[in-house]
């Protein structure tokens, strides 16, 4: 990962892509904890969340090799038969609490969104930019921080209303052309929770959305990441700041990158001889100061 | 696999002692959370851990299990644990409210009144009744010990008066035998009547927050309210589309994209067996009531 960042760094970026349409994805995996059944459906996918997880005492007494595959999914079948070719669309939950008027909308805006990968972090930051630090924030430490909200550090009452797993499409507009193409396409995983609000001085009671999107097929991120998004909002939504960790912007995004916390937490182990001579020679000053006036105080 | 691989009903029988302990002296002390040394088990905290292992513990031989979550038989998290049940104990299980002698749930509590002899197992993610108001458990368990209870009180008078109402809508806070205020698990508050008075055990596990606690039968219990603004127990304003029962707690199933929806029994051993009585809701189910006839 460092490595690729490292690398992207020495080309010359000529362009950004359209932003990918979620709706149009592929999706191998799409559920929704908030409704029974939905337009759309339930699709299960590849996942391990169903199955169990017991050892199988058969297998080592058949002295078979440890480490055997692990069972294969099987692929699932496009909710509208087709697969493939034509992506069929699936619409997203939220349009459908939407319609009632149930869910905050954020209008769509065309103001290019600041890019954290080119501009330093700025703080206030922006829903754009949190998101962004996010989505490159290390799994482990979202993770915790979404767990310490749901044990009452900061809640925010989150359902995944959907997390969708799949490919899309990225395309990109080419000036000569006039018209976007398609460019490749990238695996991304999705969540979008609704969250309880009962309104503040500020927002009429409704629900309130938090949001993840992260690369490859990364579930547990995605639902962190949505539930940490909701909590750095208390701002924009007049709530409370009740000191939680995971409310505090300025805590979560400067220390959410794995790369620079990586780098500086095992930097610790390249010399410091110079600094630590300077410690030592300031601690033997103090301790002889300190001595002399015990001494003298006998 | 053999299931003989396994003690019965998975956990050893030293640890299956640990939880009946802790299980009687919660049942000893109506509402209280009572610690334990919760285990790993072959699922992920926060999927019933804590209902697994007092299930587990419970279990006899002759025991006949159902497992539902949000009501339903048929949801992947009560298959999963029903499953494994069958493969660890090998006991019976059942769909039908009626001839359980244990049943693990998830969020609801069955339509049908349960009897004497029933054991209910909750699964609880959050025991804590006061967690959303002090976070530091250290707090809250004082609070208990000094029957401190007025935060809750003003969190729900806020309530009232910002928006008229008690706005919360499940995991609703109740009083025990007018002792502990404890989480009924998140239920819909339409369920807290059911609380109280029941014949049956009631008995709530959280594995990952190690926390037991019980309702013996016939315990009274009561939901949170003031005198000028009474406890309310609420639903969908609709009968079911299915077998047309006004009083039982409702799903809503978004039936396209253009708003049409349905509203269905959430459950379904109840909805099941109103339909084969021939009971019939507004989109009717001629083919499910047949195929319960037959």
């Amino acid at each position: 990962m460092f490595l690729i960042r490292a690398y992207r760094t020495t080309l010359p970026r000529f362009g950004a892509s359209v932003p990918v349409d979620t709706a149009k994805m592929a999706v191998s995996r799409r559920v929704s904890a908030t409704f029974k059944d939905l337009p759309g459906g339930q699709i299960l996918g590849p996942t391990f969340d169903y199955t169990h997880r017991l050892l199988d005492f058969a297998l080592m007494a058949e002295g078979e090799a440890a480490g055997s595959p692990p069972p294969t999914p099987t692929p699932i079948p496009s909710p509208q038969g087709g697969g493939g070719a034509a992506t069929p669309q699936i619409p997203h939950v939220m349009s459908f609490l939407n319609r009632d008027g149930l869910i905050e909308t954020d209008a769509a805006g065309d103001a290019t969104p600041p890019d954290l990968t080119r501009e330093p972090m700025e703080l206030p930051a922006s829903r754009p930019l949190r998101l962004q630090s996010l989505t490159r924030g290390d799994e482990g430490f979202i993770l915790s921080l979404a767990y310490s909200t749901q044990r009452g550090y900061g809640r925010t009452h989150a359902f995944v209303g959907e997390l969708r797993i799949g490919t899309v499409a990225v395309e990109m507009d080419i000036p000569e052309l006039g018209f976007a193409v398609e460019i490749g396409e990238v695996e991304l995983t999705e969540c979008e929770t609704v969250n309880q609000f009962t309104g503040s001085k500020t927002e009429p009671p409704q629900f309130t959305r938090g949001y993840g999107l992260v690369f490859g097929q990364t579930e547990r991120k995605a639902i962190a990441m949505s539930l940490v998004d909701r909590a750095l909002r208390w701002r924009e939504l007049g709530e409370d700041f009740v000191g939680a960790p995971a409310q505090d912007e300025e805590f979560v995004l400067m220390h959410a990158d794995n790369v620079q916390a990586t780098g500086f937490l095992e930097h610790i182990k390249l010399p410091h001889y110079v600094d630590f001579q300077s410690e030592l020679e300031l601690i033997r000053r103090l301790r002889a100061e300190a001595m002399a006036q015990k001494e003298a105080a006998e | 696999m053999t299931a003989q691989d396994y003690n019965f009903a998975y956990l050893d029988e030293q640890t299956k002692r640990m939880i009946r302990r802790a299980i009687l002296k919660g049942v000893a002390v109506p509402g209280y959370q009572v610690p334990f040394a919760s285990r790993e088990m072959p699922m992920p905290y926060g999927w019933g851990t804590g209902g697994v292992q007092v299930t587990a513990a419970c279990l006899t031989p002759d025991d006949t299990l159902k497992v539902i979550d949000q009501g339903a038989d048929d949801t992947t998290n009560a298959v999963s644990i029903r499953k494994f049940f069958q493969r660890t104990a090998a006991v019976a299980v059942t769909e039908a409210t009626a001839e359980a002698t244990i049943i693990q749930t998830r969020h609801r509590i069955p339509e049908a009144a349960l009897t004497e002899g029933q054991i209910l197992v909750y699964q609880v993610p959050i025991p804590e009744p006061l967690r959303f108001l002090e976070p530091r458990e250290t707090e809250t368990r004082k609070m208990h010990e000094l029957e401190e209870y007025g935060l809750m009180h003003v969190k729900l008078y806020e309530d009232i008066a910002r928006h008229g109402h008690i706005a919360t809508a499940y995991a609703y806070p109740v009083k025990v035998e007018g002792r502990y205020v404890m989480d009924p698990s998140p239920i819909p508050r339409f369920d807290n009547p059911k609380l109280s008075d029941c014949p049956a055990i009631q008995l709530f596990g959280a594995g990952r927050e190690q926390r037991i606690y019980a309702l013996p039968p016939y315990t009274r219990v009561v939901s949170l309210d003031f005198e000028d603004h009474p406890f309310e127990a609420s639903k969908a304003p609709h009968d079911c589309d299915l077998c047309g029962a006004s009083d039982s707690y409702l799903d809503e199933v978004i039936t396209d994209d253009e708003g049409g929806r349905m509203f269905v029994c959430s459950d379904t051993d109840f909805c099941r067996g109103r339909v084969a009585a021939g009971h019939i809701g507004r989109l009717g189910a001629p083919d499910l009531a047949q195929e319960a006839a037959e």
